[in-house]
């Protein structure tokens, strides 16, 4: 079955969106994640125009934190106040990112910022999460655990401006969530994600914050970011296509569900080593493009439009 | 005016010579909605060549040739080139107005039914087409971006050669049947149809397919571009309510 999208003016399969947004839904119902570094891609090989992928995995970003979050609400473990804090650094970030994403357009190096970005943060991150699982699926496996620290005193905690957050059991300088917040911003900007595979890693080593609130903490500035960042692309680069949003948001619902069944089944260190290989495969199969002699050298774009 | 004008003075030009024939054509229908189930679509052209003359016994045969143009935009080709192990795009040309589907069918190959002079005056190949003396930037070598761009366009679907693809019937009767793309943009599609006897054309016909979007889409392509504010937080409700209505509809059937 195919649909004409009004803004990308290209007809697609609306199975393929719907798969695609299915696959993606029970990925990020199974890791917790956002899921938008694997839509904006997967947009992307099918024929979407890359400006249009990034403002619309956005969109589908919102729905898919809004349904996690609820979740996490009702189970408190979602950190307001440090969310709020987070949340203001991100507004700025997309704010900037927005502005970035433009000049990039226009300069004719969006998609090599875009595949930049991608290589070096799922690269950096998959690692870190690789290492970390594996030494998590390690300590598990022996019979005496070691006891971590509940929580280590690095450079961070020695800035200004120091604030409580409750939910956290933390005490900290606002400077970093801000900063951390700001540098997800901009990468929902340019990517086309929500962020939070670099969002959770960041709360948890470089904020000290305890695990169990920060996928719901992200998860709920996520929202507003991805959101801003929708209405920013709206009307900066008209290029969110809501007919594509909404078949990618039925089907990423429809999987997160299934997802998060199958994710209750699995252990939650080989969860994390398998997402951590899927985020390097992506990482992996980009650098690949980018180092590898392309095939056409040559590339239209339509000015004015996209 | 004066590209009118032109076209005028060689039309009358080209058909003093051999005032014996015009051609006359029909589209099967103008007008194409881009709704949302739209998956590409298929016109028939068709028509007849008018001889006023009685047909001379070993007279040259006549042959035609249909183009389809779409609607003209400012493009912008890059070149990649590897800086620092990666590649990039570096080089530039741009072009303020190229066409986004152009379709070419004739009766026979081309480079045997039109002299290439002919194929200049009158813009009818996609090499053309595109007028590739618009070109500018600051690179070495114009022509193998303009190249680049008929090959991409081409591979893409967009621009079409269709040889042997307008089947003539004793004639005077003509047909063929051109499918148009699923991604096509708005606008009017010119179609011309040219007669050509002896490698020249000798008379033509002009009409155009009018591609518009319809119904929803037509309203959020509107809304995208006319209230953009609107439509951005549109789309944010939506997500907002799909995220809601999806976890309030799984928690209510897995009770």
């Amino acid at each position: 079955m195919q649909i004409y999208l009004p803004i990308a003016e290209v007809s697609a399969n609306a199975l393929t969106l719907l798969g695609i947004g299915a696959g993606v839904g029970m990925l990020s119902g199974m890791f917790g994640v956002g899921g938008g570094f694997l839509v904006t891609p997967l947009l992307f090989f099918i024929g979407i125009p890359p400006a249009v992928a990034v403002a619309t995995g956005v969109n589908q970003v919102v729905a898919s934190s809004v349904s996690g979050v609820l979740a996490h609400l009702k189970r408190k473990t979602v950190d307001l106040k440090m969310g709020t804090v987070l949340l203001i650094g991100g507004l700025v970030g997309s704010g900037l990112g927005i502005w970035l994403f433009r000049l990039l357009t226009n300069l004719g190096q969006i998609d090599l910022a875009v595949q930049l970005a991608y290589v070096v943060f799922l690269g950096v991150i998959g690692l870190l999460m690789f290492q970390e699982g594996v030494r998590a699926w390690v300590r598990t496996s022996r019979p005496n655990p070691r006891r971590r620290k509940l929580h280590t005193h690095i450079w961070v905690h020695n800035l200004p401006l120091k604030m409580k957050f409750r939910t956290s059991g933390l005490y900290i300088s606002v400077i970093p969530p801000i900063l951390v917040g700001m540098s997800v911003g901009i990468l929902a900007a340019i990517m086309g994600v929500g962020g939070g595979f670099i969002m959770v890693p960041a709360m948890i080593y470089l904020l000290g914050m305890p695990t169990k609130v920060v996928v719901g903490t992200s998860l709920f500035q996520i929202i507003f970011v991805a959101g801003f960042t929708t209405v920013m692309h709206a009307v900066t680069s008209h290029s969110v296509d809501i007919l594509l949003a909404l078949v990618l948001i039925i089907g990423g619902v429809i999987g997160a569900q299934i997802g998060t069944q199958v994710g209750m089944k699995l252990k939650a260190e080989a969860l994390r080593v398998l997402l951590a290989l899927l985020v390097l495969s992506v990482a992996g199969k980009i650098a690949f493009d980018l180092l590898v002699t392309p095939d056409e050298l040559y590339s239209i774009r339509v000015v004015g439009r996209h | 005016m004066r590209a009118g004008l032109t076209l005028i003075a060689l039309l009358l030009l080209a058909a003093l010579p051999a005032r014996s024939a015009e051609i006359i054509g029909a589209l099967s229908q103008n007008r194409v909605s881009l709704t949302a189930n739209f998956s590409g679509s298929e016109i028939l052209i068709f028509g007849a060549i008018r001889h006023d003359a009685p047909r001379i016994e070993d007279a040259p045969s006549y042959d035609i040739i249909i183009t389809i143009e779409g609607p003209r935009h400012p493009v912008s080709v890059w070149r990649k080139a590897r800086t620092l192990g990666i590649w990039t795009n570096v080089e530039a040309v741009s072009m303020a107005s190229v066409p986004s589907f152009y379709a070419v069918a004739t009766t026979a190959p081309m480079n045997v039914i039109l002299d290439p002079e002919e194929d200049a005056r009158h813009r009818i190949s996609a090499y053309h087409a595109i007028r590739p003396a618009q070109a500018t930037g600051a690179v070495a070598d114009i022509d193998s971006f303009t190249e680049a761009l008929l090959r991409l366009r081409t591979r893409e679907g967009a621009y079409l050669r269709l040889d042997r693809w307008v089947y003539l019937d004793r004639d005077v009767l003509f047909r063929a049947n051109v499918a148009l793309p699923t991604n096509l943009t708005e606008g009017a599609y010119t179609t011309r149809m040219y007669l050509v006897r002896e490698g020249a054309v000798v008379h033509q016909y002009r009409t155009a397919i009018f591609v518009r979007k319809e119904g929803l889409e037509r309203w959020l392509h509107q809304l995208a571009f006319d209230q953009p504010l609107i439509y951005g937080i549109l789309a944010l409700i939506i997500a907002l309510v799909a995220g809601w209505g999806a976890s309030a509809a799984f928690r209510y059937i897995r009770q």
